[in-house]
């Protein structure tokens, strides 16, 4: 058998490349969710939202050939979602969290309903960029083939993180997560600055989805997502609330999913269901490390989840 | 009076409005008489007998795996990873069910019901041990022990638990027929249903009539209060997470004693995602989430008859039940709006 | 009385299909379609394992003086129980086919016992005669005859020699298939190796994909795959400008460059066989088997990389295929851990039982079975 040039290092590069190829979806539901919660609520659904932007990327860009413009159709079926989900939680009395549940189910569903026609055919999908034109080993060419959607999920990730600390918007939405009663006597619209921010996180959801059916794996099927929405959301909390850490957690997720392939490819394939549940075990055991009782819920917004 | 009328007119206008909405979608999009569809679904959920069997079958697990959601929910805890202690229950309890093999079959049942609600209750137990120590927030900690739970299950399933004559579906080896637990007497549903009610039931009873439940109801409210009264929360939180995980092993263990005689793959096939479900729906009260089980058990036996009748795809039936949730949820907020308020003094 | 009210339908409607089944009375056939109903485990339009199954039952639609009810994705749990039952008592279905593997016990066999006027048969299934309820059966094609094909044209094309099969589950179906691949490589190229990566499900598409992603960075050049729907895998790898054969249906047109050749199902031929028993008023076969021989499965046609000289020994190969007497599983043959599977002088004819519990991943396959 011929022995790859890169031996074990094949691992780590594939992980690398695994990062790159499989993180994109989790960094935009988790920067979304993690604006979302930053202004005190909680949007469960986007599970839902990403597999619906998933759905409606794909019928566009089948129908116009032009997957940039589905894209852009996900992000505004994402917006509506949310706006959706921020409308219901504006009445009294209604639980996000279970809201979210509901919505979750619903887009599910919807997306499915509308998306039998679209498992069969092929649509276009969106191009890659080569980051890895300098060399010649073709692993590390492969590895660097990245999308423009990625680099736009990291600037993104940057971008809110200094928005929310610089900017007079920034400081707005934290003042709604933080404290109603004393956004309430700045002045700030509590109801209007949730419904943005959980409208903004619904269409990045979407986008998550649209990058999922028209880049990697690159096409629609009732499979697509089978949980990563959620689990970005879950992510939110890991990283607490902070979108750069949002990110890195992002991209250590999907470098520890791409193990078990890594590793069944040199030859390692013995218990390949205990490497898949790397990406789980690593979290929760990173959560354990770094939390105490004292400094879980360290930058957890005041009134993220407050029981009406 | 006034409560009571609310009580059913408000969800009676939320299925309502859930019913008119998708009515639209099917005539709109699929151009499907939404008449006849629901008809059929009425046919296929509740309109006979068999129906009602089928319906009250597919309930039986939500109910159980519900409470894992809703026990600890009175604590103020959300807790999702009902999936994965309902599937590593199926696991203990088939691996216990094999080892007893030939012992009375009332001690296996008995040994399969217990190995499945200690494995579950663990499970659950370790999310809020994690909580109540290391500050780890139980919902993405019970998120990702089912992930977990669910590649063991596999790993244990196809590795050394592996009966070699599964074939194609790999499994542990069989229970054996005389260990099953069968249905319940007069009707084609299995005792899961039963174990389910007794035990909303229960659930219902300790929190009304216990000092237990009292507690409990204190620590949600407040959880400072509760320690300046002395409550150990933390015993609480740990105990409520125990038996939640304990009845989502009992549903996995009923899967595994009345359904599947075995443990494989189809233990995680979403009952657990669907009890988080109904807990939400049931607003965490033990005795909603039986009506509410129901509710969503007589969907999905209804979707089968969509997909054959109508030709309507597969999914008809979990976007109803989305737009039937998001109504409910939102239609909490018509309570005491629905009638023109009386003058109160 | 509810309970008397059940027994009562299910008696009348059992009697119906008694009549339709067994044909005790041309004139309740003449009024009375025949009702079949088909169950799968995934979507229809897969462009897999249920696709080939819906293809034909689409082709049993339009034959006269029957009915065909359809679900799909129905797991299996006792669901599949519930829509069996609900097909024979609000369909009034006399012939089912439950068609993923995992339907069949205890699923199957629960509802064969409470139905016994109804024949079931399973797809995939080991029916044997004394253990199994004579109204149940299974079917299944030796499919692994044209993995050997597809094994031969991936040999004959790769420059790296090595060959990736992404996997669902280590289960006999699936070893069959990569060893049978392997093995029609190593007719053409004995340096030839396979490296299997399981996903640990059968529809998992961003696991598939990273599979094909990390097989192509070990330097794999041609790919095949045993999924419920192999498209992610073959769009990856047309993507990434390697090789791919099919599985389940024709995938041609989603790799119009890399496409080699496929193994598809025929289940068009064994569905109207079943369903002309029934008409004739005889219960179908209960062990149902055949290859491409008996036109149960079929090659997809060669793409354009296959050269000549590939096509001509693969054909070569065919040809003994359809004559039936080409054997694939034969000693000597070693397992990849060194163990002798089967004895020199031994050879296991495709109809051998033996072969459909097959546990071990043969000489030239870099992978495990658990």
């Amino acid at each position: 058998m011929a022995e790859s040039p890169l031996g074990i290092w094949s691992v780590p590069l594939a992980m690398l490349a695994g990062a790159i190829r499989v993180s994109t979806p989790f960094i935009f539901v988790s920067v979304g969710e993690c604006l979302t919660e930053r202004s005190g609520r909680i949007n469960l659904g986007l599970e839902g939202t990403l597999v619906m932007g998933a759905m409606s990327a794909y019928g566009v860009a089948l129908g116009t050939e032009w997957p940039w413009l589905g894209v852009l159709v996900a992000a505004g079926v994402g917006l509506l979602l949310g706006a959706l989900h921020a409308g219901i939680c504006q009445l009294p009395r209604v639980n996000d969290i279970a809201t979210g549940i509901g919505l979750m189910l619903f887009a599910t569903g919807l997306a499915f309903f509308l998306g039998k026609p679209f498992i069969q055919p092929k649509a276009p999908n969106l191009g890659a960029i080569e980051l890895g034109w300098w060399s010649s080993i073709p692993q590390v060419r492969q590895a660097l083939q990245v999308n423009w959607l990625f680099v736009l999920g990291i600037a993104l990730a940057f971008a809110l993180a200094w928005a929310l600390r610089n900017t007079r918007w920034g400081l707005i939405v934290r003042l709604a997560g933080e404290n109603i009663d004393a956004a309430l006597a700045m002045g700030v619209s509590v109801g209007r600055v949730r419904l943005i921010a959980t409208s903004i996180g619904g269409a990045f959801a979407g986008i998550g989805g649209a990058f999922l059916s028209l880049y990697y794996p690159g096409s629609w099927n009732e499979g697509l997502s089978s949980g990563q929405g959620l689990m970005a959301v879950a992510l939110v909390i890991f990283a607490r609330w902070d979108p750069v850490r949002c990110l890195w957690a992002s991209l250590l997720f999907g470098a520890a999913g791409a193990l078990s392939p890594a590793l069944q490819s040199i030859g390692v394939t013995q218990g390949y269901y205990l490497f898949s549940a790397a990406p789980y075990v690593l979290t929760l055991a990173l959560m354990v490390a770094t939390c105490s009782p004292e400094r879980s819920l360290r930058g957890a917004p005041g009134e993220l989840g407050a029981v009406k | 009076m006034r409560q009571a009328f609310e009580r059913i007119a408000v969800p009676a206008l939320a299925l309502l409005a859930s019913a008119l909405l998708f009515a639209l979608l099917l005539a709109a999009y699929a151009q499907v008489d939404p008449f006849e569809a629901f008809e059929l679904m009425y046919e296929g959920a509740f309109g006979s007998w068999f129906s009602w069997q089928n319906t009250l079958t597919r309930a039986a697990p939500l109910i159980l795996a519900s409470l894992c959601t809703a026990l600890p929910a009175r604590l103020g805890l959300v807790i999702i990873g009902n999936e994965g202690a309902l599937v590593l229950g199926g696991l203990a309890a088939a691996a216990a069910g094999v080892a007893m093999g030939r012992a009375p079959p009332l001690l296996v049942q008995v040994a399969m019901c217990l190995s499945g609600m200690l494995l579950g209750g663990l499970w659950i137990a370790l999310a809020g041990a994690l909580r109540q120590w290391r500050g780890v927030n139980e919902t993405i900690s019970s998120l990702l022990l089912t992930y977990i739970a669910i590649a063991l299950m596999n790993h244990f399933v196809e590795g050394p638990l592996r009966d070699p004559e599964s074939l194609n579906k790999p499994s542990t080896a069989a229970i054996g027929d005389a260990n099953t637990i069968g249905t319940i007497p007069g009707m084609d549903v299995h005792w899961g249903l039963a174990f389910g009610v007794v035990a909303c039931l229960l659930v219902y009873l300790l929190q009304r009539f216990t000092t237990w439940g009292f507690a409990m109801q204190v620590i949600g409210g407040n959880p400072k209060t509760a320690r300046m009264m002395g409550l150990d929360v933390g015993r609480y939180v740990i105990l409520a997470c125990a038996a939640g995980g304990a009845a989502a092993g009992l549903a996995g263990t009923v899967e595994v004693a009345a359904v599947l005689g075995r443990a494989n793959a189809s233990l995680a096939v979403g009952y657990g995602y669907a009890g988080i479900l109904v807990a939400f729906l049931a607003r965490h009260h033990p005795l909603a989430i039986v009506p509410v089980a129901i509710l969503l058990g007589g969907i999905s036996a209804s979707g089968g008859l969509l997909q054959r009748r109508l030709d309507l795809p597969d999914a008809a039936v979990v976007v109803l039940q989305g737009i039937i949730f998001v109504a409910i949820l939102a239609s909490e907020t018509l309570y005491g709006r629905l009638l023109p308020r009386k003058q109160e003094s | 009385m509810s309970d008397n009210l059940r027994i009562g339908r299910r008696g009348l409607l059992g009697a119906a299909a008694g009549t339709a089944a067994f044909g005790l009375s041309g004139l309740a056939l003449a009024q009375k379609p025949l009702v079949v109903g088909f169950i799968y485990v995934g979507p229809r339009d897969d462009y897999g394992y249920n696709q080939a199954h819906a293809e034909a039952a689409a082709v049993l639609k339009k034959m006269a003086g029957l009915k065909v009810v359809e679900e799909e994705k129905v797991p299996e749990t006792v669901a599949v129980e519930k829509s069996m039952e609900s097909m024979i008592n609000l369909d009034g279905a006399t012939l089912l086919f439950p068609t993923s593997f995992g339907y069949f016990d205890p699923h199957m066999l629960k509802e064969a016992a409470k139905n016994s006027k109804i024949q079931f048969r399973h797809c995939g299934g080991l029916w044997q005669e004394g253990k199994h309820p004579k109204n149940t059966g299974s079917y299944f094609g030796y499919i692994d005859e044209c993995q050997y094909l597809n094994g031969m044209a991936a040999g004959s094309v790769s420059k790296s020699g090595k060959l990736g099969f992404v996997a669902a589950k280590p289960i006999p179906q699936v070893l069959r298939n990569i060893n049978a691949f392997t093995m029609g490589a190593h007719s053409v190229n004995p340096k030839i190796s396979t490296q299997v990566i399981f996903t640990g499900d059968w529809s998992m598409p961003v696991k598939e994909a990273e599979a094909t992603n990390s097989m192509i960075a070990q330097g794999v050049d041609v790919v095949t795959c045993h999924v419920d729907s192999p498209k992610v895998v073959i769009e990856t790898a047309e993507r990434a400008g390697i090789f791919t054969c099919g599985y389940h249906c024709n995938q041609a047109k989603l790799a119009p460059k890399g496409y080699l050749t496929g193994a598809e199902w025929n289940w068009e031929k064994v569905y109207t066989s079943f369903v002309d028993s029934m008409k004739k008023g005889e219960a179908p076969g209960n062990f149902v088997r055949g290859g491409l021989k008996e036109g149960f499965v079929k090659t997809s046609a060669y793409g354009p990389a296959v050269p000549a000289e590939a096509r001509a020994k693969a054909e070569a190969v065919k040809q003994q295929m359809l004559g039936g007497s080409y054997v694939i599983f034969k000693g000597p043959l070693k397992d990849n851990k060194g163990n002798s599977v089967i004895a020199a002088g031994t050879s296991h004819a495709q109809t051998d039982p033996v072969l459909e519990s097959m546990n071990y991943l043969v000489e030239g396959v870099v992978g495990s079975t658990s």
